[in-house]
């Protein structure tokens, strides 16, 4: 390998010696294109045309006013299949499209990487293997029929929890005996070397037309950067555009799932200690032993006993702080989101709205300029919203 | 007891004209109980050693079997102290060696330095973690030559020579080589190209080596001993044995018995 891939101490290569290979491959293969004029002239291009960049900072005007901040919005909610995931699949399935890779590999928890890889590999012409929980199948059928009709398999996993974290299992199982064939398209900024260092290049975008965008319409930076933390992709991407201005907060969001004092969250950094996962050293949720944790929220995109290793290092830093939202406090900022302002956010970036409102309401922060990374739209989140609400459709 | 190191099994073997047979249990499979008992008998039944797993919640280098031993063994109350206990039991019965195979994360846990210095205090042989290349192992070398544990390192046919002679370096004990590219599991044929694989690693080391991955049938371990393997080793198609007769333990000890028996036999030249 040519770096090791740390940050700080968290980061680097834990995983079997025989998916090396593959490593080492994806490592030549992502320094060499990230920089080819070519590879980059096509990436622009498919972010442009294909997902519908660049998206908008829109002012949540209603919402400023009641709560005395300027709240700005990174609509990443507006982009192709409907949150920031497409950034990452366009840019790893270019890259598979490169190292002449006929196939991609992807984990999914709710179905949105899935879907997002799913119409990737529909429009470069790679084939498409998705490995779902079996119990996730089942609670999402609809994200499942959507992969199927741009022509993905989706397998369910029936190991473990029957969750993310042994689809993701599963997606390492299957990806050793097919290296040559093969890219696993990893969905977050986790995951051995160079999975975090490429992810968050490819969710840059975010952070760099973010900071353009801010500075034309305020003619200075934020105070405020906030976004939601599951494996934390979408945060990693906002922060990369502000990570080197100290005088930016960051704040990452995790899931309070039903309260920090219950097993039922997801809040890895502030419940979590340092361990391995899915291959590199970062902050997990385990036991005393070791064993990793089960976790639960009402967003299935932030339910995982892991975060990415770099997040997991700015809170070592405290350049960045994570602090968490509940179930119940995600769903209120649900509903306010779409009566202020008429936006939908999904569960996940509800609970960077939840932290928001409740950061906007101490007294300190009166006046402040804020920015919530809204990493997704609502539109998958009717059924559980519509059951949580007590509504039947 | 005294344990006997890997170099004494294997120049035993050596001098006998036969290989090393290894079979891998995990540690509490189905129960704590029978897995002792189990254990015992893979020993009185012709095991020159053992590798013993102890179970992890996401173990992603292994196949369905594995993960199901894994799973069994939680059910029924395994835990690390007492797969340290099991370990400390399992010395009191016999000197041949015995190596653990696991993940990462229960020794970083449970703190590097002195999770080898309880290995050596229960009397084991050897450690291969299962998803922790030789790039992040420089903590665990230390703690290993320490405690005078040995460190073991798979290679398989995709390791490109250098990293061959990298692993070589670090290893210790016996290199376990996965003869196909994969999880554990069971699989109907072993691989071909073995043999110019351990042609490779022989030009960087004198250690024994050992196949393992997808090895089942008794024509298996001849194949990989005729491939210049030293030995070889059983995982998925002994825990199948378990898991499918457990609730039967006259019937699971007698077919056990005679697999091991059939297996070790099949290490012997004239066999």
């Amino acid at each position: 390998m040519k770096y090791n891939g740390k940050f700080g101490k968290y980061g680097g290569i834990y995983i079997p010696e025989l998916l090396i290979p593959a490593i080492e491959e994806l490592e030549e293969a992502f320094y060499k294109f990230k920089d080819d004029e070519k590879f980059i002239e096509e990436l622009e291009f498919y972010l442009r045309e294909f997902a519908g960049r660049p998206t908008g900072l829109y002012y949540a005007e209603n919402l400023s006013k009641e709560l005395g901040c300027k709240i700005y919005l990174k609509r990443e909610d507006m982009l192709h299949t409907g949150a920031h995931k497409i950034n990452n699949t366009i840019g790893q399935g270019l890259l598979a499209k490169y190292m002449g890779k006929s196939q991609l590999i992807a984990e999914t928890g709710a179905g949105q990487h899935g879907i997002a890889t799913a119409v990737i590999g529909a429009k470069l012409g790679l084939d498409v293997k998705v490995f779902m929980g079996a119990k996730d199948v089942e609670r999402q059928k609809l994200n499942v029929f959507r992969m199927e009709l741009s022509g993905a398999e989706v397998i369910p996993v029936e190991q473990g929890s029957k969750t993310l974290k042994d689809s993701i299992n599963e997606a390492f199982r299957y990806w050793i005996p097919n290296l040559e064939t093969t890219h696993y398209l990893i969905g977050t900024t986790m995951g051995p070397h160079p999975f975090p260092t490429m992810v968050k290049f490819f969710q840059s975008v975010i952070g760099k037309e973010c900071k353009r965008q801010i500075l034309e319409l305020e003619g200075r930076l934020p105070d405020t950067v906030i976004a939601c933390v599951g494996g934390g992709s979408n945060a990693m991407g906002i922060f990369s555009g502000f990570v080197d201005d100290s005088e930016v907060d960051l704040i990452g969001v995790e899931a309070g799932g039903e309260g920090l004092d219950t097993d039922a969250h997801g809040a890895t950094i502030n419940k979590g200690s340092d361990g391995i996962l899915h291959g590199s050293l970062s902050i997990i949720l385990q036991d005393r032993d070791g064993q990793i944790n089960h976790t639960s929220s009402v967003s299935a995109g932030l339910d995982y006993p892991g975060v990415g290793p770099e997040h997991a290092y700015l809170h070592s830093i405290n350049r960045a702080k994570y602090v968490t939202i509940n179930n119940d406090e995600a769903l209120d900022a649900f509903k306010l989101l779409c009566q202020t302002e008429g936006i939908i956010p999904a569960l996940e970036s509800s609970h960077a709205i939840a932290y928001a409102v409740k950061y906007a309401k101490m007294k300190e922060n009166k006046g402040k300029t804020i920015v919530v990374n809204l990493s997704g739209r609502g539109d998958k989140d009717m059924f559980i919203v519509a059951e949580e609400l007590g509504v039947k459709l | 007891m005294n344990k006997l190191t890997y170099n004494e099994i294997f120049t035993k073997a050596h001098e006998n004209n036969e290989g090393v047979f290894i079979p891998f249990i995990v540690a509490g499979d189905p129960s704590y109980d029978t897995s002792l008992e189990i254990a015992k008998k893979l020993v009185d039944s012709g095991a020159d050693a053992l590798e013993i797993g102890f179970p992890f919640s996401d173990p992603v280098a292994d196949g369905v079997s594995v993960q199901n031993a894994d799973i069994r063994a939680f059910d029924n109350g395994m835990t690390v102290e007492k797969c340290f206990r099991y370990l400390e039991q399992l010395r009191e019965y016999t000197d041949k060696p015995f190596g653990l195979l696991l993940y990462y994360n229960l020794v970083y846990k449970y703190g590097i330095d002195a999770f080898y210095k309880r290995l050596n205090a229960v009397g084991v042989n050897a450690v291969l973690i299962a998803d922790l290349p030789p790039e992040e192992a420089d903590d665990v070398m230390a703690a290993s030559n320490k405690y005078d544990i040995e460190q073991i390192f798979i290679i398989s046919q995709a390791t490109n020579t250098e990293r061959v002679k990298n692993i070589c370096e670090y290893v210790s004990g016996f290199i376990y080589i996965a003869s196909v590219m994969g999880t554990t599991g069971v699989r109907d044929n072993v691989e071909n190209d073995t043999t110019e694989l351990i042609k490779r690693i022989r030009e960087n080391t004198d250690i024994p080596l050992c196949v393992g991955f997808g090895i089942s049938k008794p024509e298996h371990v001849k194949k990989v001993l005729s491939a210049g393997s030293d030995g070889a080793i059983v995982g998925s198609a002994l825990i199948k044995i378990i898991e499918e007769n457990y609730e039967n333990e006259d019937l699971m000890f007698e077919k056990i018995g005679e697999y091991i028996g059939m297996m070790k036999e099949a290490t012997k030249e004239d066999s």
